[in-house]
């Protein structure tokens, strides 16, 4: 009986006019507002975090604050980290190791082009060893920096792919101008997925401090815990270095200290605002669109009178009546939501493609089929219950009064 | 001979609507009694209370006083979902207006009341199928009932009132939308079913058309009966075909 009301609801809609499509745009927009959005959601949220910086390793982030201008971590600060600093760190009983990276902004010249991007830091000894580790990446071509390498550079990936706007690929052994001054390329490394690796040249640090005139300052250490597990107990040992060290009080620091994890945190939480925001707008579509259906099926139960007294004449029982109206209007949420399904896995699909190509990540699009499921049992069920009180009006029609239409 | 079985009994029926102050007696103290392969005229001008008897008749409508019995089943006892199915089993209608669900192909249309007595799809679709046939619609199985002529869809109608093998068929004007000569066919259809065993029940305005077919005719005037002919022709007719199939039977 439930399937051959499904199939006369279904031969019913058929017969449904551009009015009753229209009112199903309500739906439509609430299912591709939840399902582009949870489908670009992963995308953003590792785009976002990748151009943060964020990577999965254990370390503690230890920058200036109070910055004056725009740019990258620490510089500008009006107090910047010292090499005094560093040292401090470093003696804590709970450090493991902590490496100064210094990030400057510069511009480079190649191919008669002047572009401008960031030069970081590449420390030497034991620390390049272990900044290496930590970038997690081999060159592509050529090879990296050594201690003994002076006047030398290796470059981001975009570099390699003419992505930087030189116009032309710079490959191992070519020349290009720092800040004036010459520098041998000496290889690329691989695609990292976010511009502070992919745009970036890497020098060593002696060059750095020379070029940009550095003194003792310093734009960022990082600082890794002896134990991982009691990496929020190494980095209030390093807030309350640093505030003795600077002579701040707790709450006026000039200085930031962060791990990973609360990083990631701050950016779902802008996230989640974003999120809570079309999830709104999305329930209010939604809403809208359930009462559109209430709307149309009420509307329909007064067109399809006489046929409510036809059916009942010929031994349709009023639970029969309101299934009907009940599963056709539990169908005319659905097709709304298959609409919404596919149009929000398609923006999901070229949104994650958008992102990949604007800020260079490498994203893989994907296909939720338990979202398309759930968003689908969702708007069937929104259309069912709408069509409640109209399926419940239809049941209760007099037959003979109904068959005079 | 043996006694024939009652079908219909309604028993001082009356129906009144309330309008307002006044009150419209529709059916006031109604007796009638109907046996099983009886061909019956419910007679009357408008306003008589003939569509009334007939809704009442085929369980559409409750009294507002006095029973009606259905195969001796008192039907002012039973549920609307009851009467429903009571209704789709027992009664076959044919109106007017033909009354076939628009968006149904002739097929469809006949399958609909076997699928609200639960028959399964496979054993509707060949039903109907005969049914069509037996009503000389077997080429339009699939055409929708406006791309059918007044005469057909009134073919299809008869065929769909016998979908569930009723007792009874209720025929509310049957011939009231359709010109004479196709009207004449749709009444040829309906004496067919009779002479089969088949009670027929006709409503109609026309005294004419009610003498010419019927066996029995009620004259109903303001809700009242008014009086009762019988054409005693025809009832030896029924027997005799009665007779025959019992002959065939045994």
């Amino acid at each position: 009986m439930i399937r051959d009301s499904f199939l006369l609801s279904i031969k019913n809609l058929k017969q449904r006019g551009i009015r009753s499509w229209l009112t199903l745009l309500g739906i439509f927009i609430g299912i591709t507002a939840v399902v582009s959005l949870i489908s670009l959601g992963n995308g953003l949220q590792f785009a976002v975090a990748s151009q943060f910086g964020i990577s999965q390793t254990e370390l503690i982030t230890i920058e200036a604050g109070g910055v004056l201008g725009y740019g990258p971590p620490g510089t500008g600060a009006v107090n910047p980290l010292t090499t005094n600093d560093l040292e401090a760190i470093k003696k804590l009983s709970s450090v493991k190791k902590a490496v100064k990276r210094n990030i400057a902004p510069g511009k480079l010249g190649y191919n008669d082009k002047l572009i401008f991007g960031y030069v970081a830091s590449i420390p030497s000894g034991d620390d390049r060893d272990f900044i290496y580790e930590q970038l997690d990446a081999e060159p592509i071509t050529g090879r990296f920096l050594k201690d003994s390498d002076f006047g030398k550079v290796f470059l981001g990936y975009n570099f390699y792919v003419d992505k930087v706007g030189l116009d032309k690929k710079v490959l191992p052994g070519k020349k290009v101008i720092i800040n004036d001054k010459e520098f041998e390329v000496l290889g690329i490394l691989e695609k990292k997925g976010s511009f502070m690796f992919d745009n970036a040249v890497f020098m060593n640090e002696k060059d750095m401090e020379d070029l940009f005139d550095y003194k003792d300052e310093i734009d960022i250490i990082l600082a890794q815990p002896k134990n991982k597990n009691e990496i929020d107990r190494t980095k209030q040992d390093i807030e309350k270095l640093l505030r003795k060290q600077r002579d701040v009080k707790e709450g006026e620091e000039d200085f930031s200290v962060s791990t990973p994890e609360a990083s990631l945190t701050t950016v779902n939480n802008i996230l989640g605002g974003v999120q809570a925001f079309i999830v709104i707008v999305a329930s209010l579509s939604i809403f809208i669109g359930a009462l559109g259906i209430v709307n149309t099926m009420t509307t329909s139960v007064l067109e399809r009178k006489k046929e409510i007294g036809i059916m009942k004449s010929i031994g349709a029982r009023n639970q029969d009546i309101f299934l009907q109206f009940f599963i056709e209007s539990g169908l005319l949420g659905l097709l709304g939501g298959i609409a919404g399904a596919i149009f929000g896995t398609l923006i999901g699909i070229f949104g994650t493609l958008g992102i990949n190509n604007f800020l260079g990540t490498d994203i893989k699009p994907t296909i939720d089929f338990v979202l398309i499921f759930f968003s689908l049992l969702g708007s069937f069920i929104v259309g069912a219950l709408a069509g409640i009180i109209p399926a419940m009006n239809a049941a209760k029609q007099n037959p003979v009064e109904a068959l005079q239409g | 001979m043996k006694k024939q079985k009652i079908i219909i009994k309604l028993k001082d029926v009356h129906k009144y609507y309330y309008m307002g102050e006044n009150i419209v007696k529709a059916v006031d103290g109604l007796s009638i009694t109907i046996t099983e392969g009886e061909f019956v005229a419910i007679m009357g001008v408008s306003g008589s209370g003939k569509s009334t008897s007939m809704n009442l008749i085929g369980s559409l409508d409750m009294p507002t006083k006095g029973k009606i019995f259905l195969d001796n089943e008192d039907i002012s006892t039973f549920t609307e979902s009851d009467l429903a199915q009571v209704r789709g089993k027992k009664i076959g209608f044919i109106f007017q207006s033909f009354n076939l669900i628009p968006n149904l192909t002739a097929l469809e249309n006949i399958m609909i009341p076997m699928m609200f007595q639960g028959i399964d799809e496979f054993e509707r679709e060949q039903k109907a199928e005969e049914l069509l046939k037996s009503v000389n619609l077997g080429e339009r199985m699939d055409h929708y009932p406006n791309e059918l002529s007044g005469g057909e869809q009134q073919r299809v109608a008869i065929a769909r009132s016998l979908a569930n093998n009723p007792e009874v068929i209720l025929a509310d004007e049957p011939t009231g939308n359709l010109d004479t000569q196709t009207g004449q066919m749709v009444l040829e259809f309906l004496k067919n079913l009779n002479k089969k065993g088949k009670t027929i029940i006709m409503v109609t305005h026309d005294p004419d058309l009610a003498q010419k077919h019927a066996n029995v005719v009620y004259w109903l005037k303001d809700g009242k009966l008014e009086k009762i002919t019988k054409k005693k022709n025809g009832w030896s007719k029924i027997r005799k075909e009665k007779l025959k199939q019992l002959k065939k039977a045994k």
